[in-house]
């Protein structure tokens, strides 16, 4: 193909229409955040803030109990990711690495539960947490993340630790290196762009989990952000400033986190798409 | 059993070390299948009870209803437009995903100055909540102060504000529009890393050949996508089938049933309406129609393969 500067210049130019289609609802975000509550009441809305109210940034931490909720919400991802990958590795490497019997059948186990979605099964698992107890505890909500996601864990690791030649752990392993040796130092370190997508697809669907913390919690202070958030805007109040400004604190760690392992990301799902 | 009492010591061993190594795969598995078993087997096994069985609204099992639960169900005038309006909204979504992803992939895979850029741009709508993303567009699409009212009106393509999310018919619209947009950036990297995959000498032989853009595309990289796009749709139709965020945060599936998908009906009839059974065979009901659409994918893919 001829590399015209003709089509390089289409492309870059279609390249950044797309960049910002994508970003201009949170740059709309942004903007809206920085509005004064009066500004927010004029139509037609303004483009950008008559006054740029930074101080909305500051304010928004006493106008609710952002912290509680932010805590809550890290706790919850943080720890379901924990608990998924924990469970995921060994059983993605032994089925990788072993032909046994049962191993069809929890495979296809896991390809079931893909098929479950919370949101599908809400009313089973509310009972559940009745039944066990557990309504309005975080517990409740780590279980619920670390199950849901462990089917992609398994699927996204299962095919990367297939993509890794057996010999090559041999040969650690025929070294001297033992076979935990030869897990950890050659298998595992080679694996770890599929181990990085496992890790930040679990974190941020438990990030941004919905519908099971909106239904099994209760006290404000158990409410991960997702479900405190639209409480800014209800029948009696509108402090969309305030919504998106703690919709901004949450999005913003989490999009630089993505921006850090983007390389990873393509690696790890092309093992997890093509095997 | 056998006679011969010099095999036993020896058997015995051996069988127990049978039984052992038969155990040995629990040791790897065993955490992820009491994880399973545990948070979703049970909600599955005590959703399809809990739709045979009669439930007061402070969560009491009054007894046993049969099958009252789906005939009260089936009875309800909402039921088939809010099912045909749920197939329309995943086929819909997942149809303009895919072909836009497949476009945004190729995209992402040419050299540009500042493709990086524009991949994390990518990425933004995936790490940000689809619910804060549902809320931004809802606030966009207001009324009074939306900005969406706001450019149409300086160019004149409306000349007075329009309530987009009161309309059914265009808050449908508007809600299947940011369900696509959420649903671009997984989608996308799942084709990047697709085309990333495809070796290079397949494109140097298509040139030899004298292959066109065209021919090269739809007769060697669409094909070779195929895995691809196969995985990506799958988990879509999942995905969107069960999206519940976008349409409770914009129109909470007013007004009436007009905007209701199934799930979100589901939601409703548990409670806000307290009917605990009936919104419990709504679930089995709806998981499936996600069984059925998955298969129905399957076959057709498959078919396509044959035909070829």
């Amino acid at each position: 193909m001829k590399r015209s500067p003709v089509r390089k210049v289409l492309l870059t130019g279609v390249g950044w229409l797309v960049a910002l289609i994508f970003v201009a609802p949170y740059l709309q975000m942004f903007l809206t955040s920085l509005k004064t509550e009066h500004e927010l009441t004029k139509s037609p809305g303004t483009y950008l803030p008559g006054h740029w109210q930074w101080s909305n940034f500051v304010d928004v931490w006493k106008a609710a109990p952002i912290w509680t909720n932010m805590r809550v919400s890290l706790i919850v991802a943080a720890v379901a990711t924990v608990v998924t990958l924990a469970c995921a590795m060994p059983a993605a490497y032994y089925t990788a690495r072993n032909r046994f019997r049962g191993r069809g059948a929890f495979l296809l186990l896991v390809l079931v539960t893909q098929m479950f979605a919370p949101t599908a099964l809400v009313i089973g698992i509310f009972r559940e947490m009745v039944a066990l107890n557990l309504t309005d505890t975080l517990m409740a909500l780590i279980l619920v993340n670390a199950a849901f996601n462990l089917p992609f864990c398994v699927w996204i690791l299962h095919g990367y630790f297939s993509s890794i030649p057996k010999e090559l752990e041999e040969a650690a392993f025929l070294d001297g290196a033992g076979r935990l040796g030869a897990l950890f130092r050659v298998t595992l370190p080679i694996s770890t762009p599929g181990v990085i997508t496992a890790v930040v697809y679990t974190f941020i669907s438990a990030w941004n989990e919905y519908i099971v913390a909106l239904t099994v919690t209760a006290s404000p202070n158990r409410q991960p952000l997702t479900v405190a958030i639209p409480s800014f805007v209800t029948q009696y109040q509108a402090h969309w400033q305030y919504l998106f400004a703690t919709s901004l604190i949450a999005i913003v760690p989490v999009v630089i986190l993505f921006v850090f392992i983007e390389r990873y990301l393509i690696g790890g799902l092309t093992a997890g798409s093509v095997k | 059993m056998k006679r011969d009492a010099g095999f036993r010591p020896a058997s015995r061993p051996s069988l127990l070390r049978r039984i052992g190594r038969a155990l040995v795969p629990l040791l790897w598995l065993g955490p992820s299948i009491v994880l399973i078993a545990v948070v979703v087997l049970w909600p599955v096994i005590e959703m399809v009870r809990t739709s045979l069985l009669k439930i007061s609204s402070s969560g009491v099992t009054l007894g046993n209803r049969g099958s009252a639960n789906y005939t009260d169900l089936f009875d309800e005038d909402a039921l088939v437009p809010v099912v045909l309006r749920t197939l329309l909204w995943v086929a819909g979504i997942v149809v303009v995903t895919m072909v836009l992803s497949l476009a945004i992939g190729q995209l992402l895979n040419a050299r540009f100055p500042g493709r990086r850029v524009v991949r994390w741009a990518v990425i933004v709508p995936w790490a940000a909540s689809v619910l804060m993303t549902a809320l931004i567009w809802k606030w966009m699409l207001d009324n009074y102060s939306g900005i969406v009212n706001r450019v149409l009106l300086d160019l004149h393509v409306i000349d007075k504000p329009v309530n987009w999310l009161g309309h059914p018919h265009q808050a449908m619209i508007w809600m299947m529009w940011v369900a696509v947009f959420v649903s671009l950036p997984f989608t996308s990297f799942v084709i990047l890393a697709g085309l990333q995959s495809i070796p290079g000498d397949v494109y140097e032989a298509a040139r030899v050949d004298g292959a066109g853009a065209f021919r090269t595309y739809f007769g060697i990289t669409l094909p070779l996508l195929r895995p691809a796009v196969l995985i990506a749709s799958i988990i879509n139709v999942i995905n969107v089938f069960n999206s519940f965020p976008i349409i409770w945060a914009m129109t909470a599936g007013g007004p009436g049933h007009a905007t209701d998908t199934t799930t979100t009906f589901m939601y409703k009839l548990a409670f806000y309406d307290q009917h605990v059974g009936e919104s419990a065979a709504m679930a089995v009901v709806n998981f499936v129609l996600i069984l059925v659409m998955v298969l129905v994918y399957l076959r057709a893919t498959r078919w396509r393969e044959e035909v070829r």
